[in-house]
């Protein structure tokens, strides 16, 4: 099996360690991980914001860098969520289609794919889950609130192999953090106000970490904390699972 | 978005979020709301068939909608009530007030109704020199305040019970700092009471139209519309020409959906039901279209007119709950209300579209499962197109997708930490970037992921 990592751009170069922890964890299950290192990034920002007729130049550079592999992996939902609904081609719309079904985000492809069922790994500190709202609504890694259904979750299968970790129980177990992609700056006041709602649920329930497959949301939950001066850390869900005993 | 002398949903939340205990309060009530659905909801084992089965319904409806209006008016006539076709709010506002002036009624009262707020009845009325009053607690208070409902269900659900207060000592009397719920409610049963008993016009909105039978059902907890309707020598039911279902049995699909929805009460304490007038009564049904059939001709838009206005995605929706129904500057808020307005008046509600972060809490809570926040996301898409938004805007973007299209480009713009903070909109380091009012950023670091794999594994 080979897999084909893809890190957003904003995590290349904001997040490397979520990169080397997504790229070590797949590197202990599977034989070949290769990084395209021609990749730049998925066009969600320019679609969300009402662009995405200038979105073909980015599918058609990821369709080149990724239509060798047998998955695509990627550590964030959003990102996943984008190739999944908005990968076109003009040429090849069939290699289109079939990479749409061949990516993955990182956790479903743990769980899903590779079905694993132990992990060695240690974080003994008492964590937040944030879902995101693409990687919940969008990719079903767990139940959503709203729906009658059965419960289950794709990250806490994960989470609760790991040594010593200690999940904290929220609120409101799925709300929007505020985000939302350019969002953030054309409708600031709410942006802020969501994420600072959603940082004071984990800290009064007594989160050390916040953590989440989507690093977008963790960048704005970031920027809150941080400039809260509060000591509360966000943390890529990869660098969990890859924490060393 | 637009530039123009009218605020914007950022502008308008960004001075409601000021006050942010009372953000706070507004948030809270919503989501206790959002909390009662979920527990009504889960009582009920097949709810997501429910869910699917009222779609179904709805989509059969808006498929076939010419022909089930047609057989609904063709009932209606038979029952002796008087039927009326308006292409538009001004045409449905002339019809309203010929029917009046005919009776000469001067003054009507009106139950819940956001067909008439969008088609501004009052005021059309008032220009007329007849009185309507509001006979829904809650649009009556927003009534008495001049102010349009920031809500469909709860149309004060912005004001607390001191303002309430307030308003009801301004404008009927009661005690200065009289704020008991029960008490000001009592007060204005009392007034009501007087209004519903003098009133020779009543006009009533429509939950459901049976096409089969003719008749008509409307929902409500105050039992204001039987009151107002029964005491009248007119009845005039506005309705929306989406508002109509096949056959009676149907019906029970969507009153089990509709109160649990709104506010996870297992059904209206009221769901009347109106099929022909009573003796020396007359009974209108005025069928509007005002955009809707516009909308029917939008593919990926048309299934917006599924909507049977349960106000379920305002509840859910965090930046409703943090901004206000009145933020969304258009009769219907929320959600629901930004897919809808764009259909009426693009360029007035460009903004809307943009006033969710997509989360998709909304489609989840539907009860007829509309695909709200993908229709969000289309029509930023259209009105991206038609040219509504501004252009700085647009020339970061083409910057953007010409640079993110190759990485030749990407690479020469240097170190990528470097364009991205200069680039991304949510990046670019400087002091007028909205980002940095409240929030900082990680920083870019000294090697980017793509420097540390060459060195690595290259």
């Amino acid at each position: 099996m080979t897999v084909g990592l893809f890190i957003p751009c904003y995590v290349d170069q904001f997040y490397q360690e979520a990169a080397i922890a997504t790229l070590q964890l797949l590197k202990k299950f599977v034989d070949k991980v290769v990084f395209p290192p021609n990749q730049t990034c998925c066009g969600q920002p320019m679609a969300n914001a009402g662009f995405e007729h200038l979105t073909q130049g980015c599918n058609n550079l990821f369709i080149k860098n990724f239509s060798s592999f047998d998955y695509i992996v990627c550590p964030s939902a959003s990102c996943v969520l984008h190739i999944k609904h908005h990968l076109h081609s003009h040429e090849n719309e069939a290699l289109a289609t079939s990479l749409r079904t061949k990516v993955y985000e990182l956790v479903e492809f743990l769980t899903d794919i590779l079905k694993i069922n132990k992990l060695e790994a240690r974080f003994p500190f008492k964590v937040g889950l944030h879902q995101s709202c693409h990687g919940l609504r969008g990719l079903y890694l767990s139940q959503m609130s709203e729906v009658v259904s059965p419960q289950f979750s794709k990250p806490l299968q994960l989470l609760n192999m790991v040594e010593g970790l200690e999940m904290v129980t929220l609120d409101r177990l799925d709300e929007c953090c505020g985000f939302g992609g350019t969002f953030s700056v054309a409708e600031e006041a709410v942006s802020v106000k969501m994420g600072k709602d959603r940082v004071t649920d984990h800290t009064k329930n007594g989160a050390e970490y916040i953590t989440s497959s989507d690093l977008s949301c963790l960048m704005h939950i970031e920027g809150i904390l941080h400039r809260k001066k509060s000591p509360v850390k966000i943390i890529h869900i990869a660098e969990i699972l890859n924490a060393a005993l | 978005m637009i530039t123009n002398s009218v605020k914007d949903h950022a502008e308008l939340s960004e001075i409601f979020i000021k006050d942010e205990e009372r953000v706070d309060w507004h948030d809270g009530s919503l989501w206790w709301i959002r909390q009662k659905r979920d527990k009504s909801a889960n009582q009920i084992p097949e709810w997501e068939t429910l869910r699917e089965t009222a779609s179904a319904i709805k989509d059969n409806v808006i498929s076939n909608l010419h022909q089930y209006l047609l057989q609904f008016e063709e009932s209606a006539l038979k029952n002796g009530v008087k039927v009326h076709w308006a292409a538009d709010a001004e045409e449905h506002n002339a019809i309203v007030y010929s029917i009046l002036k005919a009776k000469e009624i001067t003054q009507m009262v009106k139950s819940k109704s956001m067909l008439t707020e969008e088609c501004r009845l009052n005021e059309y009325l008032n220009e007329r020199g007849i009185d309507v009053i509001n006979s829904d607690l809650g649009e009556y208070i927003q009534q008495i305040d001049n102010e349009p409902p920031s809500h469909i269900v709860l149309p004060c659900i912005h004001k607390r019970k001191e303002e309430i207060g307030e308003l009801f000592h301004e404008h009927l009397g009661t005690e200065k700092g009289l704020s008991d719920p029960t008490l000001l409610t009592r007060v204005a049963r009392k007034h009501l009471r007087n209004i519903f008993l003098s009133r020779r016009g009543a006009l009533t909105g429509v939950n459901f139209a049976i096409a089969e039978t003719g008749e008509f059902v409307v929902c409500t907890n105050e039992g204001n519309a039987d009151m107002g309707a029964h005491l009248s020598e007119v009845h005039i039911a506005s309705m929306g020409i989406e508002k109509i279902i096949p056959e009676r049995k149907h019906l029970g699909v969507f009153l089990r959906l509709l109160a649990r929805s709104a506010i996870g009460q297992p059904i209206t304490i009221y769901s009347s039901h109106f099929r022909k007038p009573r003796e020396g009564q007359e009974m209108h049904i005025i069928l509007v279209d005002y955009g809707r059939s516009r909308q029917l001709g939008r593919v990926d838009f048309r299934n917006s007119l599924k909507c049977i206005k349960c106000g379920g995605c305002m509840n859910t929706c965090p930046v409703y709950r943090k901004s206000g129904g009145l933020s969304y500057h258009n009769t219907i808020s929320g959600p629901i209300g930004a897919i809808l307005a764009p259909n009426l008046d693009m360029k007035k509600h460009a903004d809307l579209p943009f006033a969710s972060t997509l989360c998709g809490s909304c489609s989840n809570v539907c009860p007829v499962k509309i695909d709200i926040h993908e229709q969000l996301y289309k029509w930023r898409q259209v009105i991206v197109k038609e040219g509504y938004v501004d252009n700085t805007k647009k020339l970061s973007m083409e910057a953007m997708a010409t640079t993110l299209s190759s990485p030749r480009l990407y690479r020469m713009a240097g170190n990528a930490g470097r364009w991205l903070m200069k680039n991304f909109p949510f990046t670019i380091n400087n002091k007028f970037n909205p980002w940095f009012k409240q929030r900082d950023m990680p920083g870019a670091k000294k090697q980017s992921f793509k420097t540390w794999y060459a060195k690595n594994n290259g």
